[in-house]
């Protein structure tokens, strides 16, 4: 292939091989900065995706609030389950 | 384990991390920021609709001085509300129903509202703990109990924001256990409990946001007096 070699790190996820996932992992930025830009272009994306678009509708900001009460649900589900045993 | 009607205001934890830090940082993720265009998309003409109008609406009465305290008071106005709203959802968390939430806010804007009177203008900032014309006998007790009034302010506002969304959360429990309940046994009693269910649930959408709405107000209705 005529692909220049890219250093594994760099690479976006869907690109990583199997076998580099660990050298990836290992590579990228967990320092609070590094989550917080991450997070950061998550935001954007997401919001360039579905939300700042020319006819947009009520689904990009239905989309976060469903992911939401999933999330919720999954956090509460030990406190949620004991009503149904007593 | 017996569980009382208020362990749904209990903060509950994951893997020992509070869900109170993601319905905290949510309204973060819900308002976005406009764009480099001059016409930005749908959802951001509707939120810069609403904060047109709300800061006017708070800030026409008020003298050039407590303009400084628009982005503030803005700011915590949208927080509320969208606090309140989407603790409406199901499952979710509501961190407005913690006491200790209310009065972190309550207090200190309070505060900096009666030392911002007293720094500046102590004589007018006193002189409202003696209503206009009171019969002289009544003085020393009218000044008392302006003074309690005054003191009591940050309590009022804590409390009464804690108390109408716990008080709202906890009936729209009651009633759906209510209605849950009875579905087996009386289908037509379990549907008016429905009905109850619904309109309690479109007075608890209002509720939640008149509750923002007036905590911020008194807030700018004693910024007014003392600025």
């Amino acid at each position: 292939m005529a692909d220049r070699p890219v250093p594994v790190v760099e690479k976006r996820l869907m690109d990583v091989k199997l076998g580099e996932l660990g050298s990836w992992l290992g590579g990228r930025d967990f320092t609070p900065n590094g989550i917080l830009q991450a997070i950061r272009r998550g935001h954007d994306r997401y919001y360039n995706k579905y939300i700042n678009v020319k006819k947009g509708g009520i689904g990009g900001v239905a989309m976060l609030l469903v992911g939401y009460v999933a999330i919720s649900y999954l956090w509460e589900y030990d406190h949620i389950s004991e009503i149904l045993t007593i | 384990m017996i569980l009382s009607l208020f362990d749904q205001f209990m903060s509950p934890t994951l893997l020992g991390v509070p869900l109170i830090g993601l319905a905290l940082t949510l309204p973060w993720v819900l308002f976005f920021q406009p764009g480099a265009r001059w016409l930005n998309n749908r959802l951001m003409t509707l939120q810069a609709m609403f904060m047109n109008w709300f800061v006017k609406q708070i800030f026409q009465p008020m003298s050039l001085g407590g303009h400084k305290w628009a982005a503030l008071l803005m700011s915590l106005m949208l927080f509320l509300i969208t606090l309140n709203m989407l603790g409406l959802l199901p499952y979710t968390f509501t961190p407005t129903t913690q006491l200790s939430l209310n009065m972190a806010f309550a207090v200190p804007l309070w505060l900096a509202t009666v030392i911002i009177g007293m720094r500046n203008q102590p004589t007018h900032a006193l002189g409202h703990l003696l209503p206009e014309g009171t019969p002289t006998a009544l003085i020393p007790v009218l000044i008392v109990i302006e003074t309690i009034s005054l003191f009591i302010r940050p309590l009022a506002l804590g409390v009464r924001l804690t108390a109408n969304l716990t008080a709202g959360h906890l009936l729209i429990q009651l009633i759906a256990t209510a209605a849950f309940v009875l579905f087996p046994m009386m289908p037509s009693i379990a549907i008016l409990t429905s009905i109850l269910l619904f309109l309690l649930t479109l007075l608890e959408i209002a509720v939640a946001m008149i509750q923002a709405y007036v905590f911020v107000l008194l807030l700018s209705l004693y910024l007014q007096e003392n600025v």
